[in-house]
């Protein structure tokens, strides 16, 4: 019981606005660090603080100053508890190169489970149109595919990528943009205990398993290799990627082999989730350049092989990228 | 069961509570968000069609480009700067917050929000406000993988004491040592009852009333005593209001304490 409370109040005062100038310069400048003797005094403040509010609180005549006392120390609190690792202004640069590769590792059981979903699904697509030709009329939702191959190519290589001559860029941003709103939505599946993104993923692949079998039971295997290499190394890897975070998510969910409440697990795992996702988005914008720029162009514009040997140097630093890079310095989680 | 209060209890054993938002508040900044969005998004692309005739191309590009940064990106950017509001949640006094009261993440804004697309199945976000209604922190399904919580800010009212206290004088300050033994010995139980009942005097059937004031003053004479000269002639009501005078404005300046001089 607080017998004099405007003495109470002048005496403390002092230190409840230290605290609060401490916690506004915490705020507004998340990169800084206290010096050992600076957080021992935010710490001693932040004790006098909470002292203070279980004084007054055994008798509320002042509601507004228990209220401020309040948000001070539930403000503390969030920095005197906060444990995980603040994140660094380090740079992008680190960030991609670094710390996505190196959660991509972490989580490569998920990248496989997406590969083989993919995989089985591109089966499932090229065996069904080789077996049965009406499925393609089911299996492929895009009007220009659903024509015979080699007109395509015909029509294609007649072009020489002119009809694209005005809106390469426009149809390079509407690629970037599509593909990344189809990564999250792989990703946020994984909400669904990883099922709607096994799903997605499975769909994905009989997609490109039917048009793939299509073409190559056409004869026209040069033509899908050079048309789809180029942009199709990076932009399906980085849709598997998101898939990977979406399993990871949906596998968090279900908890398996983790004792950790629900959310512990999921907090463990958020700052990967959203790595992977933003690695993905990179390599989509790069898809996309590729895609306008140089996918629609074919013979005798520019030879098949070279596209081919463009998309299989694409593909091999990819790998390289992703196995190697960050490998020299530990994991700093 | 969801509850509508979320109290976190610190090691040094403060409890403080945040107060949980519904769906429908959420609902309502999510429309005055969208608003906002669709205002913005106008603005790109009206901007993109008169600048547009230059280079069409390129110019539509970044549009496209903009747009699409602006519908994902505007809640995570503003969730950020504004420490877990967007405009909507500012309007309605929400704010996004960490689940256990540490410091709200970037990874977390961005989850909740890359998220948002499950949760707006199949439209309307009925699947976020289901989850909202069914789970115990009343959070849709981007909450739970963030662990965040939507919280209500209201701006508090103070209970208006001018209408209970009328700053006229009291006799019960004559007496400040007793006064001081009252706000002492008064359990804020003993406070809170005193000023309900003064606040809420008209509710009450007259004798109820009268009994009620008779009773609280037989209490708080228990307390403390004051002499005859400080309550000779007070009716219950009157000396109920001087306690909580006594009991909710403590700081009286000295100048207020002193008696008024003789003219």
């Amino acid at each position: 019981m607080i017998i004099d409370l405007a003495k109470f109040i002048a005496d403390e005062r002092p230190f409840w606005n230290e605290l609060e100038h401490a916690l506004d310069a915490l705020e507004n400048r998340p990169d800084q660090r206290f010096e050992i003797g600076d957080a021992r005094r935010f710490h001693y403040l932040y004790q006098r603080a909470s002292a203070d509010l279980a004084r007054l609180t055994t008798f509320a005549t002042e509601p507004q100053l228990r209220r401020y006392l309040e948000s001070l120390v539930a403000r503390a609190y969030g920095e005197v508890h906060e444990t995980r690792r603040r994140a660094t202004v380090t740079g992008w640069w680190r960030w991609f190169t670094a710390t996505f590769p190196q959660t991509f590792r972490r989580h490569r059981a998920a990248f496989g489970v997406t590969l083989a979903i993919t995989l089985l699904g591109c089966a499932f697509g090229g065996l069904a149109v080789g077996l049965d030709p009406d499925a393609k009329e089911t299996l492929l939702p895009f009007a220009h595919l659903q024509g015979d191959p080699a007109e395509r190519v015909r029509q294609e290589e007649e072009m020489q990528g002119q009809h694209l001559d005005e809106a390469k860029t426009l149809f390079s941003s509407f690629l970037m943009t599509h593909n990344t709103r189809v990564a999250i939505t792989t990703l946020a599946l994984g909400m669904t205990w990883g099922i709607g993104t096994l799903i997605t993923l499975f769909y994905n692949g009989v997609i490109l398993g039917a048009v793939a079998g299509d073409y190559i039971l056409a004869g026209q295997t040069a033509f899908l290799l050079g048309w789809l290499m180029p942009h199709g190394v990076v932009e399906i890897p980085a849709i598997l990627i998101a898939g990977q975070a979406g399993l990871v998510l949906g596998r968090t969910l279900i908890g398996w082999g983790d004792r950790a409440p629900l959310g512990a697990r999921l907090r463990a795992v958020g700052r990967d989730l959203v790595t992977l996702i933003g690695g993905v988005a990179i390599l989509l914008v790069w898809a996309g350049i590729i895609e306008a720029f140089l996918s629609q162009y074919h013979e005798p514009v520019i030879p098949y092989w070279v596209k081919i040997t463009f998309g299989a140097v694409e593909l091999v630093l990819l790998i390289l990228f992703l196995t190697l890079a960050g490998r020299r310095d530990a994991a700093p989680q | 069961m969801r509850a509508n209060t979320l109290i976190i209890r610190t090691p040094e054993r403060i409890e403080f509570s945040l107060a949980l938002a519904g769906p429908v508040t959420r609902f309502l900044a999510w429309l005055i968000d969208l608003m906002c969005l669709t205002a913005g998004l106008v603005l790109i692309w009206l901007f993109a069609l008169i600048v547009g005739w230059a280079a069409p191309d390129f110019v539509f590009a970044i549009a496209t480009l903009v747009h699409f940064a602006v519908q994902i990106g505007y809640g995570i950017a503003t969730e950020w700067l504004w420490r877990g509001q967007t405009f909507g949640k500012r309007v309605m006094r929400l704010r996004v917050m960490d689940a256990s009261g540490l410091r709200l993440r970037f990874s977390q804004i961005a989850i909740r929000n890359l998220l948002r697309f499950v949760d707006s199945l199949p439209g309307l976000y009925l699947v976020g406000g289901s989850a909202c209604l069914l789970t115990r922190r009343s959070q849709r399904l981007g909450d739970l993988a963030a662990s965040t919580i939507v919280v209500r800010q209201p701006r508090f009212s103070e209970p208006d004491l001018r209408q209970v206290l009328p700053g006229k004088y009291n006799s019960f300050r004559d007496h400040p040592h007793l006064a001081a033994r009252l706000r002492q010995r008064a359990t804020p139980q003993d406070a809170a009852v005193a000023l309900q009942a003064l606040l809420r005097r008209d509710d009450f059937d007259p004798a109820a009333r009268v009994a009620l004031f008779a009773d609280l003053v037989r209490h708080f004479r228990e307390l403390t005593p004051f002499p005859q000269e400080a309550t000779d002639g007070l009716a219950d009501e009157q000396y109920i209001r001087n306690v909580v005078d006594v009991l909710y404005r403590p700081q009286v300046s000295p100048r207020e304490l002193e008696p008024v001089a003789p003219a």
